[in-house]
């Protein structure tokens, strides 16, 4: 693993000119990471946008009655909002954009195993993305069911579902082309020495990660499909009127769409173990455990979709089994948590902004997945099911969670990835703003949830009126926050090189190389001879 | 896109194993996007027994044997074709995949009388016919034409591939030292054939 960044420096892949140029040269290029370029900023785009929903929702809801927008444009706007965060910013999420751009890099390999698919799984991903912006701007409308899609609504609505559903599909199958190409690339693109146990946290839970995306995907992908045919030729699979079972819809969509969840979060808990660890300077606590535990989530996270259904409609028996086997998942979760405390503890750590970005992702992490034990008891999720604590809960995992190691990932990526730094005093305060408005947002979700107020309503009782108004507030602040955050990444200052080459003493492969990576990565395929946190002296 | 053989020139190398790892793990989303389907008709047929029994007395048990015979025929010139290859008999190789391409041909052709047969009938989905009958038989029937339909596109996008796969070893693309790409196109051919071997019995057979 010998540096090359101080002898010479090629083209980095932002300068590179290859038979295309300009922006052909991006949208042609089968480079990993143009393509994770092209990724983080579509996902951001869609990102920004569902920020924008979710703002004009909470405008809705500051107090009882209705305020800017009639009860059908807030079922379509918490619908839409629900389809762009999910399936267009963070189910592609940290994979596609982290994933691509440092999945090689990380296993010393020069690209992914398949670079032409990669190109079609960005193309499909933004032809699902048209077809959705189609079916908000056409026909009757945006959806309103909802980004569930529950039958038999999806089925009566007059509402613009066939399009919408179309997109998800499209939208699956580019997932499954991502996830395909991560497993063949870590199965056989690793540099001579790295075995899979030397090979970085990330890349452990990018694999458990593709492996869920290759193995869920397709049922919903068909589950989709049959809504599609049950409104076109009226077959009714799911439509009750013709025998079909709306709560075999619920099994089938869940059977992917809990495990989705874990496509959201594995990628995220890998960032913030790569983070951590670099920030401690010390080698990982617990290498096996967590890299174990990231399959481990994986695999119990296929057998516990049936905790979404709590109150729909199943057996005794499989209500505890399935409430049995969520709280296992919880295992494997703290076990993370527990071994990234323990890197933490007699660590040398340097108080750098993706470290503070990991701490508050760490701590939202907890209350999320603390309350998530309330929704898998079934005794309390009879209580608080289809209530804004179910809301709070999942916003404060996937946001909280998600969202926030996405946004310390890029943090701690930035200069890799640009070769430029940004202001790390300001990067503070928006975290600090971001992280406030975040909590005052959602955390009094919570107690409406407790106190009764049921989701996806345009309009509620006066009781709930002041924790309505603080969490209003909140996405202000958030909103604030957010802001600041982005035009801070926006205005990059210009540093020597060797502020940006290593930056935070990394010890990972990327940090051994130029900022930004030369088109090739390696100029030749690196020998690894030691674990992937070892401090060695060069 | 040729850049791309420039572009990455210094690892253009050849992974057969990588590409059938690829083609093996698209298998397996193939296998759980018709696994879904089967979770369905499990369900449906467990709580509509009588009806599934009868509406499947309906079915032609005879063109759906033959079409069984065609796939497992194709699917053994396939393979054929791959022994060809490794051979390096070109020719061979290219004979055999047209008769596969054929019999994929006829296979359609059998799907197309047979579905005709039963829309001639006024048994399709969403017909006025169909939704008169039970709620079984309505979802026997929305079963059977999902399910066959979809593996006929299966079949449809196999052709393709073998289209493709034929194509390539003409212009020897594919070659003695480098098939992986044929091996793929039979493996494809080999799931397409494996799903009818089960969509058959739980049509056309299960009394």
């Amino acid at each position: 693993m010998n540096g090359n960044t101080s002898t010479h420096r090629l083209p980095s892949f932002l300068e590179y000119q290859g038979k295309y140029k300009g922006l052909a040269g991006w949208l042609l290029s089968t480079d990993h990471k143009r393509i994770a370029l092209l990724y983080l900023y579509s996902q951001l785009f869609f990102f920004l946008a569902g920020v924008v929903m979710g703002i004009l929702m909470k405008l809705e809801l500051i107090a009882p009655g209705q305020q800017i927008m009639s009860p059908s444009t807030y079922n379509a706007l918490f619908t839409v909002h629900g389809l762009t965060m999910i399936f267009l910013f963070i189910i592609p999420g940290l994979a596609a954009s982290f994933g691509n751009f440092f999945l090689p890099i990380l296993i010393g390999a020069k690209d992914v195993a398949f670079p032409k698919l990669n190109l079609l799984s960005w193309y499909l991903f933004i032809a699902g993305a048209v077809i959705i912006l189609f079916a908000m701007f056409t026909g009757d409308g945006p959806p309103d069911t909802g980004w569930t899609f529950y039958a038999p609504y999806s089925l009566r609505t007059n509402t613009n579902v066939v399009l919408s559903v179309l997109g998800a599909f499209v939208l699956g199958f580019s997932s499954i082309l991502t996830g395909l190409n991560f497993i063949v690339t870590i199965h056989r693109m690793r540099a001579p020495g790295m075995d899979f146990f030397k090979m970085p946290l990330f890349i452990w839970s990018m694999y458990g990660t593709a492996w869920i995306q290759l193995l869920a995907t397709p049922v919903v992908g068909i589950t989709l499909v049959m809504v599609i045919f049950d409104r076109v030729m009226g077959i009714g699979f799911f439509d009750p009127a013709k025998g079909g079972d709306p709560i075999l819809y619920q099994h089938l969509f869940w059977i992917y769409s809990h495990p989705a969840v874990y496509i959201m979060i594995l990628p995220a808990m890998g960032a913030i173990t790569e983070i951590i660890t670099t920030f401690s300077n010390r080698v990982v606590f617990g290498y096996k455990a967590i890299a174990m535990s990231s399959l481990a989530i994986a695999f119990v996270g296929y057998l516990v979709w049936g905790h979404h259904m709590f109150t729909s409609g199943m057996s005794e028996t499989a209500r505890w089994v399935f409430s049995l086997l969520t709280f296992l998942v919880a295992i494997p979760s703290a076990i993370k948590v527990f071994n990234w405390s323990a890197t933490l503890y007699k660590g040398s750590i340097d108080l750098q902004p993706p470290f503070w970005w990991a701490m508050a992702f760490v701590f939202v992490f907890m209350i999320g997945g603390l309350t998530g034990l309330v929704l898998g008891s079934v005794a309390t999720d009879v209580h608080v099911h289809d209530t804004m604590f179910v809301v709070a809960h999942f916003h404060y995992i996937v946001f909280g969670g998600a969202g926030l190691a996405f946004f310390a990932a890029l943090h701690y990526w930035y200069p890799k990835m640009w070769g430029k730094m940004y202001n790390k005093k300001v990067a503070n305060i928006g975290l600090l703003i971001l992280f406030i408005g975040f909590n005052t947002l959602y955390f009094p979700m919570f107690i409406l949830g407790i106190m009764g107020m049921p989701r996806r309503y345009y309009d509620y009782l006066p009781e709930f009126a002041t924790p309505n108004l603080i969490s209003t507030i909140g996405s202000w602040i958030l909103a604030l926050g957010l802001i600041i955050v982005i035009v801070n990444l926006l205005r990059p200052k210009k540093v020597p090189q060797e502020e940006v080459d290593n930056p935070w003493n990394g010890r990972t492969l990327e940090w051994k190389m130029q900022s930004p990576p030369s088109l090739e990565n390696f100029e030749e395929i690196p020998v690894v001879e030691h674990g992937p946190y070892d401090l060695i002296k060069d | 896109m040729e850049h791309n053989a420039t572009i990455h020139a210094t690892h253009d190398h050849y992974d057969p194993i990588a590409s059938k790892l690829g083609m093996w793990l698209f298998i397996f989303t193939e296998i759980l996007l018709f696994g879904a389907l089967f979770i369905v008709y499990s369900v449906y047929r467990y709580r509509h027994p009588v009806e599934f029994h009868l509406a499947n007395q309906e079915l032609n048990v005879t063109i759906g044997f033959i079409n069984t015979v065609i796939l497992l025929i194709s699917s053994a010139t396939v393979a054929m074709s791959i022994t060809a290859m490794q051979k390096g008999d070109k020719k061979m190789t290219i004979i055999f995949l047209v008769i596969t391409l054929l019999l994929a041909f006829v296979f359609l052709v059998n799907k197309y009388f047979e579905w005709g047969a039963k829309i001639h009938h006024g048994i399709y989905p969403g017909s006025e016919f169909l939704l008169s009958l039970s709620h079984g038989d309505i979802l026997f029937f929305g079963l059977y034409f999902f399910m066959t339909g979809l593996h006929a596109v299966h079949i449809i996008v196999g052709m393709a591939l073998l289209i493709w796969v034929l194509v390539r070893v003409k212009q020897d693309r594919i070659n003695k030292d480098k098939y992986a790409f044929l091996e793929n196109g039979g493996l494809y051919w080999h799931l397409v054939d494996l799903i009818w071997i089960f969509l058959f019995p739980l049509f056309y057979l299960i009394h």
